[in-house]
């Protein structure tokens, strides 16, 4: 039994950046432990002989030639900002935190 | 005569013969929108100015003589996943409420370009993540055919949206049965096409290595006019395909399945199966007999252990996805007060705008992905899909298609499941197995449950980029059945019938 506890979802919650009420890291703590028993499963059948697939083409390095294109205006960009401030994205302070 | 309970296909033939304009057409499918949608509640937005607009732009290209694509002027329902410029996309979830895309995602540029008429923006599992469209931010949708009971998910407003007769034409996209579980339980036709066969661009994405969009209609058909209007290749999509569509409307109008071999998968029946849902299938598998058809079994063991390798690979994916909804650049930031640094207001735009089922996903994805544990959870995920990608190889090397359920269960009701999230997961349990090796699957209904009279899905799943085979299959097997039945499926909805 994976035993996952409120410590752990919580430190969880902070890599995601997801703010968390205890009740909520409980109910999480309980469920994670559950499903983490049943997708355990994925262990026990294949050997070490298996390569891993991560995507169902095998793609990679898709290249095309380097055409300027119209795109997007800042006006555009800047349509869904939740605050803007002289044709910038607005954000809280990033510095000055710990 | 052509009515809101014609086919894509009919209305096609109607515009194009002058007997109805897009225009009419259009407001005929609003005032249905009218009529039930306060009880289906199948859409999160409506462009009726838009989309007369582009209604009477069709039919003014009509009258000048110019030549259209097959679907200009038919309407069509969009999932909410999907952006289009300037009209809200919320992929059903409060983090994203009131944003309004700046450019049309690939599929919806080629909805455009072929005169498709788009109503507006259907509901959805937040982020399209779950089976039953209960997980929107905006409210569930209902089952026409009985409204106490889930129309599937994560598109459940599209397949809703198609039964109810709402619009003739649905997108959907498909992670992992999101097309197809909502068609199977709503008496419609859902495909998720071979992965690259449709442009992500503009998709907002769950699970990259296995979104799909795909189309959502009535008949095979109307799937597959669908289906070559959105399909191919897009250099704004590096995992798209650079490959000529394969011929589905050619090969949906075939009605010949002589000599095929039909390949029956004998892990998706029996145990966790409905006991009608498996007496349907087996008509399924008689019609094509009939037609034929000969059928073969197929053994995919590595499929028992899918949905667990789906239920880590699709978290991990979408804990990494989910990352750019940051409050910073679109969607609701909550909290800046001018004291609050970014990282908090982050966590607190995040612990709001996120329902309990994504975040629970993240949380999943994050523990999987993080050291000490990534080799046992996701490299072992990782693995598994290998497997699964060997059975299908072994399987399509016997038979031309496979065939299973698509789902192992009929709609069920609303909150019957909501607090157990495994008992959830298993309805994507025959439908994974496809997203998992990229190819294709289709559902199409195969009658209904004798003991509560609701639809059953029939899954035909094909080689990847032989989407034709599928289509070919369905549509022998849908025009066996509609012989049988004398009337389409949906007929016999009561609710639909008396609306």
């Amino acid at each position: 039994m994976a035993a996952i506890s409120r410590d752990d979802v919580a430190h969880l919650a902070k890599l995601a950046r997801i703010d968390m009420s205890n009740a909520e890291l409980d109910h999480l703590a309980q469920e994670m432990s559950v499903i983490l028993d049943a997708v355990a499963r994925v262990q026990e059948v294949a050997g070490s002989d298996v390569p891993p697939t991560s995507h169902p083409i095998p793609v990679n390095n898709v290249v095309r030639e380097d055409v300027v294109l119209p795109s997007l205006s800042q006006e555009d960009s800047l349509s869904g900002a939740p605050a803007q401030a002289e044709g910038r994205f607005k954000v809280p302070q990033i510095l000055g935190e710990e | 005569m052509t009515s809101i309970r014609s086919t894509a296909a009919q209305m096609a033939e109607a515009l194009s013969a002058g007997t109805i304009t897009s225009v009419e057409l259009t407001q005929a499918h609003y005032e249905r929108i009218g009529e039930v949608d306060s009880e289906v509640h199948a859409f999160l937005y409506l462009d009726k100015e838009g989309a007369l607009a582009q209604a009477a732009q069709s039919d003014a290209k009509r009258n000048s003589g110019e030549i259209q694509s097959p679907l200009a002027g038919v309407p069509l329902a969009l999932k909410d996943l999907l952006t289009q410029k300037g009209i809200p996309t919320t992929c059903g979830s409060k983090i994203l409420e009131g944003w309004r895309p700046p450019y049309d995602s690939t599929v919806v540029a080629k909805l455009k370009a072929a005169g498709v008429v788009i109503l507006g923006k259907t509901n959805m599992d937040e982020f399209a993540m779950g089976s039953s469209t209960e997980n929107s931010a905006y409210g569930p949708t209902h089952n026409p055919w009985d409204l106490t009971r889930i129309p599937g998910g994560s598109g459940g407003g599209s397949a809703a949206a198609v039964a109810a007769f709402e619009a003739p034409l649905a997108i959907g996209s498909d992670t992992g049965g999101s097309i197809r579980q909502p068609a199977a339980v709503t008496g419609t036709v859902g495909v998720k096409p071979t992965y690259g066969g449709v442009s992500r661009f503009g998709l907002i994405a769950f699970s990259s290595s296995l979104d799909q969009a795909g189309p959502c209609a009535r008949t095979v058909l109307d799937a597959a006019m669908l289906h070559e209007v959105i399909a191919g290749h897009d250099e704004k999509d590096s995992t798209s395909i650079n490959a000529p569509v394969p011929q589905v409307v050619k090969a949906a109008k075939k009605l010949d399945v002589k000599g095929m071999k039909i390949g029956v998968v004998k892990e998706l029946q029996g145990e966790g199966f409905q006991a009608g849902v498996l007496e349907r299938f087996h008509d399924g598998l008689d019609a094509l007999v009939s037609c034929g058809a000969e059928l073969v079994e197929v053994s995919c063991p590595a499929f028992d252990y899918a949905l667990a390798a789906y239920y880590l690979i699709a978290p991990s994916e979408c804990s990494s996805n989910l990352a750019r909804f940051d409050s910073m650049r679109y969607g609701i930031r909550i909290g800046d007060d001018g004291v609050r640094g970014a990282e908090e207001v982050m966590k607190l735009t995040r612990h709001e705008g996120f329902g309990p089922e994504v975040k629970r996903r993240i949380i999943l994805g994050t523990y999987a992905l993080s050291s000490g544990y990534y080799d046992a959870y996701y490299g072992s995920a990782q693995k598994v899909r290998t497997l699964l990608m060997r059975d299908f190889n072994a399987a399509f090397a016997k038979a031309d298609v496979l065939v299973s359920p698509t789902a192992p269960t009929t709609a069920f009701k609303i909150g019957e499941n909501v607090d157990d999230p495994l008992a959830m997961y298993l309805n994507d349990i025959a439908t994974i197995p496809v997203n998992m090796a990229g190819i294709g699957g289709m559902s199409l209904p195969c009658g209904l449950a004798p003991e509560d009279g609701l639809p059953v899905g029939f899954q035909i799943m094909a080689p990847a980029m032989r989407d034709d085979l599928m289509y070919q299959v369905g549509g022998a097997l849908e025009a066996t059945l509609l012989a049988k039945w004398g009337a389409p499926i949906l007929d016999s909805a009561p609710l639909l019938a008396a609306k």
